[in-house]
């Protein structure tokens, strides 16, 4: 065996550490991605009993980041996210999950400096670059005369 | 003290009279089940929050090795030790309750052996009789080092689960010649090999036990053969690998008698990938399984390496590598 140096230890580690199952991963976020999407198109498909599609969408949206909340609040969502990655993290659920998580977590610190100023310590950047990028766009389309 | 050469010191009459050990739920179901001295049916301990759960787990370890020792609070000179938490406020708070003097440590998951080495050096300068004490929450832990514990994330599989526990032992002054002794002890240097993935911190921390190990052997002229048992704090089975083939290099080959703490904690379906990790495995472990051995004459001599990654969110967000030191006692029966 080749002799293990500082400079060469960090591929060392790498080529001995067990590494994710790639295939499996993606299978896991492919079935549950694609249940938690299913269940959304059903709650459209719901919804549009009474409403126009809009409105049938946002109330779609608004359920299911309801269902998450109860389900990050009941200790469920987080063990479905060990296995489904990102099959979990992506659909709107997920932004469920991570503003509910801080926010029960920082809870004993009160609701200012806990709750109100925890609350978007995961889900913050996805909104601050969010809106970043949308006005990066929104100026692009500008420029191009599209709007 | 009797002076080695390098950074092994020797202690002529540090007695370990006695260790107490609480667990978290999760720690009692692995393969040590039953042998704690208080295991916990909820982590909270019946408090309002995690961080008070530990505080109250320190105050049952401290109160509870005094008062199997059969001492008195007042026989007590300090108490000796540290957590993983900010400003060490576990250990701390725990010490307002007792009136004896109090040093905190960190060191990360070596705190529980650094703490062993201060303590020998306070008896050898003196005092009578000083409780050592370290101890780390999964969910304090959590939340200070990672994610919220309720966040839906997949766990890398080089992670380990930090243990849930709080090991004390009262070291004393008193020949008794029937108790384990600490009889030497190597202090660890800082080593970085350059990891940065907070993730695999078994990686990050074997090139220091390596280090520390080896310079225990070569400044004592003793081989791995000599002890019953050489006991790594938490390297996980990763980073137990990695000790394995860094020691062999440098020409001493230990893994036939080597014990991770970390790595042996936990079953393997507990999901916990490599193993326990926190001051608290070599702590829990000690305090309960080895000092039991030792008592009983099963191991005459053993050697205790306390493993500690020394990074905080705020280096490995600045893009630093980890920082690790790894301390080690014998201690003889």
């Amino acid at each position: 065996m080749e002799k293990i140096t500082k400079q060469n230890y960090k591929s060392y580690v790498f080529d001995k550490m067990p590494k994710s199952s790639h295939w499996k991963n993606m299978f896991w976020a492919f079935v549950v991605g694609g249940v938690i999407c299913t269940i959304g198109q059903g709650l459209i498909e719901f919804y549009k009993i009474w409403f126009e599609v809009e409105d049938a969408s946002s109330l779609a949206s608004a359920t299911l980041v309801f269902l998450a909340a109860v389900a990050t609040g009941f200790g469920v969502y987080d063990k479905i996210g060990r296995f489904a990655g990102a099959g979990s993290t992506i659909p709107i659920t997920g932004f469920s999950n991570a503003v509910v998580s801080p926010a029960l977590e920082f809870k004993t610190e009160g609701y200012i400096y806990g709750v109100g100023a925890k609350m978007f310590l995961i889900a913050g950047p996805v909104i601050v670059n969010g809106v970043t990028i949308s006005v990066i766009v929104a100026c692009i389309l500008l420029v191009l005369g599209v709007i | 003290m009797i002076y080695y050469k390098n950074r092994t010191i020797s202690f002529l009459n540090s007695s370990i009279l006695e260790g107490y050990s609480v667990v978290g739920p999760k720690e009692n179901q692995g393969r040590f089940r039953g042998i704690f001295d208080l295991a916990l049916q909820d982590d909270k301990f019946g408090q309002q929050t995690f961080e008070r759960a530990e505080r109250k787990m320190f105050e049952h370890a401290i109160d509870g090795v005094i008062a199997k020792s059969n001492l008195f609070a007042n026989d007590i000179d300090a108490i000796i030790g540290g957590d993983l938490l900010n400003q060490i406020v576990s250990c701390a708070f725990a010490s307002r309750k007792t009136h004896c003097g109090f040093l905190g440590l960190y060191n990360a998951c070596a705190t529980f052996v650094e703490s062993l080495i201060v303590g020998s050096s306070m008896i050898a300068n003196g005092l009578d009789n000083v409780v050592c004490v370290a101890g780390s929450h999964f969910s304090t832990a959590e939340r200070q080092y990672r994610y919220p514990l309720e966040l839906g994330v997949l766990r890398s599989p080089v992670t380990q689960w930090t243990a849930t526990g709080v090991g004390a032992v009262i070291l004393s002054n008193q020949a008794e010649s029937n108790v384990p002794k600490v009889s030497k002890a190597t202090i660890g240097r800082v080593v970085d090999y350059g990891i940065l993935d907070v993730n695999n911190m078994g990686a990050a921390m074997a090139p220091s036990a390596c280090d520390t190990i080896v310079q225990f052997f070569h400044d004592t002229n003793t081989k791995p053969q000599d002890y019953d048992m050489i006991c790594t704090g938490d390297l996980g089975k990763l980073g137990s690998q990695i000790l394995h083939d860094l020691t062999l290099q440098e020409g001493y080959d230990i893994s036939n008698n080597h014990f991770d703490c970390g790595a042996s904690l936990y079953y393997s379906d507990q999901k916990t990938y490599q193993g326990a990790s926190g001051a608290a495995c070599s702590a829990i472990i000690f305090a309960s399984q080895l000092l039991g051995m030792l008592r009983q004459g099963n191991y005459k001599k053993i050697l205790l390496a306390g493993t500690g990654a020394l990074m905080s969110p705020t280096t490995s967000f600045q893009g630093d590598s980890i920082p690790a030191i790894t301390h080690l006692v014998e201690v003889c029966s």
